[in-house]
């Protein structure tokens, strides 16, 4: 295969996915067959563009948060007096992941109302584990001889982990935040559900009229923005690992 | 100077180093050697204080190890490991600024310094110092080690088998050249190996542990000639003890008066290097040259094996 192949690839989808969100009805003759009883073809109850930013926004602030808590989380239990807590902290991350992101909007929903907010705690929850792990990887499987010499130069603890723990562990954090806001932007389809204003709810509006033109539309953006995302992350993490001098796969 | 007093480590019931005493002279290699787990490494992470003790003290040019905090203790002496521990996403020269940049040396004089060690150890600044650690071959890798930890010139300098992931070939110029810079800077250098040879060749004297004691703690001479232990004797290598004896010395401290046929050897030359010559050619004698290549006279097979007997 040649090298410029997955590049022309790449840039096609994205023209393709700008196009669909900015001016969907040139897509219309397209999607015209899915529907019967001259059911409208594209989404008609707000802007696919909106719904995109803004399922995107919903996903960006989530993963943002559980990068921050799960970094923090893991370097607190990989100190040498936080290190008691490693295994109540897998736990409790663990559980948090075996709900089910319906059963967690259901439960937030009582708690703080519908809307964006029962989404984003789904969303963040779930975002945590796969961060948490990778960054628990990344700063425990440090080579040994360079935290050691980490030490022996006299850094203190701080600048060992500023300039050392975490600049090496970046490449393999960034592959727990990559899996994170892939599994965000599937998820975040299910907070329209419950009053979030994500690309579910093309999604929703589609099975409830039974128009498969919405169904697909909705579900081919998530998908579109899911692979571009994971290969745009994919790259940066290739490219860090390399200034890390870490070859990854 | 360097002062050891009774240090101790235990961990649980374990003892690792068991109440060790030592003085190392300033401006000397002493070389600590001993079988695999038997502290040395333990021994000289407490000098950094990388391991506290459980008992004793150890004092540096008179000050307890323990009166700075252990990170600004550990900025003033230098430490090199096996395997080097080159930050791998830092340049070759930002890993040798290491430690001054830690002290909050200004600009000009980190990139001076790091130009002068670089330029020591053969490496071109301009050429090596933008690269990164896996850009280099080992041997370089390692010098960069070294350098790194002589970058803020520490009185001092720790090194734990430095050169035991290097080939024969780039270990000995390794070895050349630390002794070298020893020389230049007049640093301390206490060396952890677990190779006799390798403490012969360096040491102005050296440590020998067993099992976490210090057992033989002299001159490379005295502990060819009189091992303290059988242990220290099987260490030193009962086949190996004329040759190592001879490696000690110069060949120009073993001249004859009289001439002798054939090609001269230098006078800086070890009296080992001589003896094999010697018994390869097949040859009684060889000529020495001094370092001008002036004649000195000769040395004789005889000679040298009288050199190469047990001193008594
Ligand atoms: N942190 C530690 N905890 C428990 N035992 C240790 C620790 N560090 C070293 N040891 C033990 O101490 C002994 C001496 O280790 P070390 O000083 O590394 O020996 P050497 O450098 O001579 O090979 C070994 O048996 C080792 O297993
Ligand atoms: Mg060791």
């Amino acid at each position: 295969m040649k090298a410029w192949l997955p590049s022309l690839l790449r840039l096609a989808l994205v023209v393709l996915l700008v196009a669909f969100v900015t001016n969907p009805g040139w897509f219309e003759p397209l999607l015209k067959p899915l529907t019967e009883n001259n059911a409208p073809v594209i989404y008609n109850q707000g802007s696919l563009l909106t719904l995109t930013l803004l399922h995107l926004r919903i996903v960006l602030i989530a993963t943002v948060a559980a990068t921050v808590v799960a970094v923090a989380l893991a370097i607190l239990v990989t100190r040498p007096a936080g290190a008691e807590f490693l295994p109540l902290s897998r736990s409790l991350v663990n559980i948090g992941q075996t709900f089910p992101p319906v059963a967690v909007l259901a439960l937030a929903v009582p708690a703080v109302g519908f809307g964006e907010k029962p989404t984003l705690i789904a969303l963040f929850l779930y975002g945590l584990l796969p961060i948490f792990e990778n960054a628990l990887t990344g700063l425990t499987t440090l080579p040994a001889n360079v935290t050691e010499a980490a030490r022996g130069a006299g850094m203190t603890g701080w600048q060992r982990l500023t300039k050392v723990e975490l600049p090496l562990s970046a490449p393999i954090i960034l592959g727990g935040i990559r899996l994170s806001v892939v599994i965000g932007l599937a998820t975040a389809t299910i907070g329209s559900t419950v009053a979030a204003k994500t690309l579910g709810e093309v999604i929703i509006a589609g099975l409830l009229s039974n128009n498969l033109a919405f169904i697909l539309q909705g579900g081919l953006i998530v998908a579109a923005l899911a692979v571009l995302i994971y290969d745009g992350l994919s790259a940066v993490e290739r490219y860090t690992a390399r200034r890390m001098g870490r070859e990854v796969e | 100077m360097i002062e050891i007093e009774g240090i101790t480590k235990r961990y649980d019931s374990t003892t690792v180093v068991d109440d060790v005493s030592m003085v190392i002279e300033p401006r000397t290699v002493c070389v600590i050697v001993g079988t695999s787990g038997s502290g040395k490494t333990t021994l000289l992470r407490m000098i950094n204080r990388l391991v506290e003790p459980t008992a004793g003290v150890i004092k540096l040019d008179g000050a307890d190890n323990r009166s700075l905090p252990g990170y600004e203790l550990r900025r003033s002496i230098g430490y090199a490991i096996q395997g080097h521990g080159l930050f791998p996403h830092r340049t070759v020269a930002q890993n040798i600024a290491t430690v001054p940049v830690l002290l909050g040396w200004d600009k000009a004089r980190i990139k001076a310094r790091v130009d002068e060690l670089m330029t020591l150890y053969q490496l071109d600044p301009d050429a090596f110092g933008p690269r990164y650690p896996h850009e280099l071959s080992g041997g370089q890798q390692q010098r960069v080690g070294v350098a790194r930890a002589l970058a803020a010139e520490p009185n001092v300098l720790l090194m734990d088998e430095p050169f035991g992931a290097l080939d024969p070939i780039i270990r000995n110029k390794a070895q050349e050249d630390l002794l070298a810079i020893q020389k230049r800077f007049g640093t301390t250098i206490i060396l952890v190996t677990h190779d006799m040879e390798e403490a012969v060749h360096m040491g102005d004297k050296i440590a020998v542990m067993d099992a976490g004691k210090l057992v033989q703690y002299a001159k490379p001479a005295e502990i060819l000639a009189n091992p303290a232990s059988a242990f220290v004797g099987t260490l030193v290598g009962a086949s190996e003890r004329p040759f190592r004896l001879l490696s000690l010395g110069r060949v120009r401290d073993a001249v004859e008066d009289g001439s002798a046929e054939g090609e001269a050897i230098s006078g800086d030359a070890s009296q080992r290097d001589a003896l094999a010559e010697l018994l390869w050619s097949g040859r009684p004698a060889l000529p020495v040259k001094g370092a001008d290549g002036k004649p000195l006279g000769r040395v004789t097979v005889d000679g040298l094996v009288k050199r190469a007997a047990r001193p008594a």
